[in-house]
């Protein structure tokens, strides 16, 4: 870990621990009878520093995208076992579909091994649901943009905070619906215009009306028809790190995305146990089965391996270029917001990259 | 008691006989977004395959797709009974980010038959019409949404008037029992809502013994119909093949009706009111196009609108011919004055040519 030189790499490493380089050489195992060896102790910084998380807890930004009715809340309701979607708060299923797309985000603090994470799930009714969708991805990419004006607002001033909010949308799952055919032309489109500025994982939703085969294909072909239109979902190619990731990650990309899933907030006993799933007169589909659906795989791979990395990449990388682009159109940092007392000016669109 | 016997009670029979003889048109349009199953369903419904050389385009190439009206025909028979079947297909209905007015092509469509059909009626060799107009239109609404969705709508709204709509939900193996009643019931709804008309199903004869009488309205109420649809033939252990989909999790029986409507619909379709679909294609939709076209001509003594029923259908023979737009008609009498000019320029040309080639001829005899 570099020792922090300025204030702003302080402020960074606080939020975002920088990832921690790994070795050339590998290390020698540690043995209780090191001391021969001359153990230092440096490697407990992985304790200090998880320590430091279960007391200050984190951020996650979850947004989730899709037609009305492919699963969205129940989804995210599933991944993390709580009620967190707008399904669970006092919205009303019957309310009308909006006639344009709206913003809605719910925070919650949920709490596990010790650990807080406050998360918060933005959702985006209206999207995709009017006969003219044209450019419905409008509002989404704006908010975007103005989370990250906000957080550049706050590191741009003089007198921080300690530990500046972090509302920067992580991660955004957008959901596909299973026709078996291909991508829906609003898909590409949205998926085009978005990808650039945000981590987008696609799922399949609703999967449970393709069978093996038709599952497969569709995967395979939504694959193709992403790799032909340059739309790079996470974990992008570009950002793997080392072979490690590349590997690991090839593996995701080539085999397991986009997963189709299942949700499910009901309970039904299966072989003597109780298990969250769907009971149809042809048998219960049990959302945690790998041999039924994805959604485990989904869950390890957004919260067991890659929550971190999704936070750093949204922090390093689109980040970082949205900071980048704004200092240039502006001619430099303003000194802040305090001295001049002017606000920095409005948000830039992100134009579209052009397919090739 | 015989002497009162008249013997009319043969007719049915012989009407029967006729049609067998003639056989049966029939046609079917097919519509709604696309991968919601109609395809399969079709191959279900009627045992072909229809559809096998289907290319279904990939995103890219619908960004810019229009919508397309395909028409594709396959003749059934069954019991010694032809049915031509007609098949319309609404290809990129519902795809683009921008679908506004994408049904208008479909209007236009349903509306050119009727046209057609009005012209033939009006001409003058009446014996072999061809019956082109849509008998009926399954309407196919997604599972995956929370009812009819703003395009649904408005597809309905522009067509309940000139077919007979019947609502299908697609790929029904998506919902849980209670969830298919719940999405059944909004739109229902909806549709009172939107005051959308859809095909009514005739109430059965008082005479129907209870058991019938009960099985009919089972069926009405269980529209719009959840139907799955297969072509494959699943062969499970202990237990005879069925058409089904399997899944790790179970298979579903396309013609079991604890699992869709599926045999429902194709009772109700097929089996028994084939022959009243076409024929409130023609009494009732097809009278108020007529009744609609012939009130916009500027004409003295035309009807007015509230004729829609049979008896009125005889009573418009007052009009007099020709039935025609009278825009039309001179539309036409011009056009058949520029062949005949035409025509006549021709002749006289070759006649021309002709006279010169035989003063040439003669010029060179005499060399």
């Amino acid at each position: 870990l570099r020792l922090p030189e300025t204030r702003t790499d302080a402020a960074m490493s606080e939020l975002v621990p920088e990832p921690r380089p790994k070795p050339a050489v590998p290390m020698k195992p540690v043995s209780i009878n090191s001391s021969l060896l001359g153990y230092i102790g440096i490697d407990t910084i992985i304790e200090q520093m998880r320590r430091k998380t279960m007391k200050t807890g984190f951020d996650f930004n979850i947004m989730v995208v899709g037609q009305s009715g492919l699963g969205k809340s129940t989804l995210v309701n599933t991944l993390f076992k709580s009620q967190v979607s707008r399904k669970s708060s006092s919205w009303n299923r019957e309310e009308k579909i909006p006639k344009t797309v709206e913003i809605k985000a719910i925070g919650h603090v949920i709490e596990e091994g010790g650990v807080k994470m406050k998360l918060t799930v933005i959702d985006t009714p209206g999207f995709g649901d009017q006969i003219n969708n044209e450019n419905c991805w409008e509002p989404i990419e704006k908010y975007v943009n103005e989370q990250y004006e906000k957080f550049l607002k706050e590191e741009v001033n003089i007198s921080r905070k300690k530990r500046i909010p972090d509302t920067r949308v992580h991660c955004c799952l957008y959901f596909v619906s299973p026709t078996g055919h291909s991508l829906r032309p609003l898909d590409l489109e949205f998926m085009k215009h978005l990808s650039k500025v945000v981590n987008i994982i696609p799922v399949i939703a609703k999967a449970d009306t393709m069978t093996l085969e038709e599952k497969s294909e569709f995967k395979q072909r939504v694959r193709k028809e992403l790799e032909v239109n340059g739309i790079e979902f996470y974990p992008q190619k570009e950002f793997d790190e080392d072979l490690e990731d590349k590997t690991e990650n090839d593996k995701i990309r080539q085999e397991s995305m986009p997963f189709a899933v299942v949700g499910s907030d009901k309970e039904y006993q299966v072989n003597g146990k109780r298990v969250l799933g769907r009971k149809t007169p042809w048998g219960i589909i049990e959302v945690e089965n790998l041999n039924h659906c994805e959604f485990a795989l989904l869950r390890d791979f957004v919260i067991r391996t890659h929550l971190q990395d999704l936070k750093e990449v949204t922090h390093n990388i689109h980040y970082e270029t949205y900071r980048a682009k704004r200092l240039n159109d502006s001619g430099g940092l303003p000194p802040g917001e305090g001295l001049l007392g002017t606000a920095l000016p409005p948000v830039p669109a992100t134009p579209c990259p052009t397919a090739e | 008691m015989d002497k009162e016997y008249v013997g009319f009670a043969a007719l049915p029979n012989q009407l029967h006989r006729k049609s067998v003889k003639k056989g049966f048109d029939f046609t079917l349009m097919v519509a709604g977004e696309s991968g919601l199953g109609k395809s399969t369903l079709i191959n279900s419904l009627f045992l072909t395959n229809l559809y096998e050389d289907r290319q279904v385009p990939d995103a890219s190439a619908r960004l810019t797709q229009t919508l397309t009206i395909e028409r594709r025909g396959v003749e059934i028979e069954e019991g010694g009974i032809k049915v031509k079947l007609t098949l319309v297909d609404t290809p990129g209905f519902g795809d683009s980010v921008d679908c506004s007015d994408c049904w208008l092509p479909v209007v236009h469509f349903i509306e050119e038959q009727f046209e057609q059909y009005l012209r033939d009626e009006s001409g003058l060799n009446r014996k072999n019409i061809q019956d082109s107009r849509v008998h009926c239109c399954l309407y196919f609404i997604s599972p995956f949404g929370r009812g009819l969705r703003p395009l649904d709508v408005a597809f309905l709204r522009a067509v309940h008037d000139k077919v007979n709509i019947i609502p299908v939900i697609g790929k029904a193996d998506a919902l849980m029992p209670k969830e298919t009643q719940v999405l059944k019931q909004k739109i229902r709804d909806q549709l009172k809502e939107e005051e959308i008309n859809i095909y009514q199903f005739p109430e059965c004869d008082s005479d129907e013994d209870e058991d019938f009488k009960k099985q009919d309205a089972e069926m009405k109420e269980s529209i719009p119909f959840a139907v799955v649809g297969s072509s494959k033939v699943v062969k499970n252990v202990g237990t005879r093949p069925v058409r089904g989909r399997c899944y790790s999790w179970g298979t579903v029986e396309v013609e079991n009706p604890h699992h869709c409507d599926f045999l429902n619909l194709r009772r109700m379709l097929v089996q028994t009111h084939l022959q009243d679909l076409k024929e409130v294609t023609h009494d009732l939709l097809y009278e108020g196009y007529r009744a609609r076209c012939l009130q916009s001509l500027v004409r003295p003594g035309a009807r007015d609108r509230a004729s829609r029923s049979k008896l009125s259908r005889q009573s418009t023979t007052e009009i007099p011919l020709p039935m025609l737009p009278l825009a039309e008609t001179e539309k036409l009498i011009r056009e058949k004055d520029e062949e005949l000019r035409r025509m006549q320029e021709m002749l006289e040309k070759m006649q021309a040519q002709m006279q010169q080639g035989q003063a040439q001829g003669e010029q060179s005899d005499a060399f």
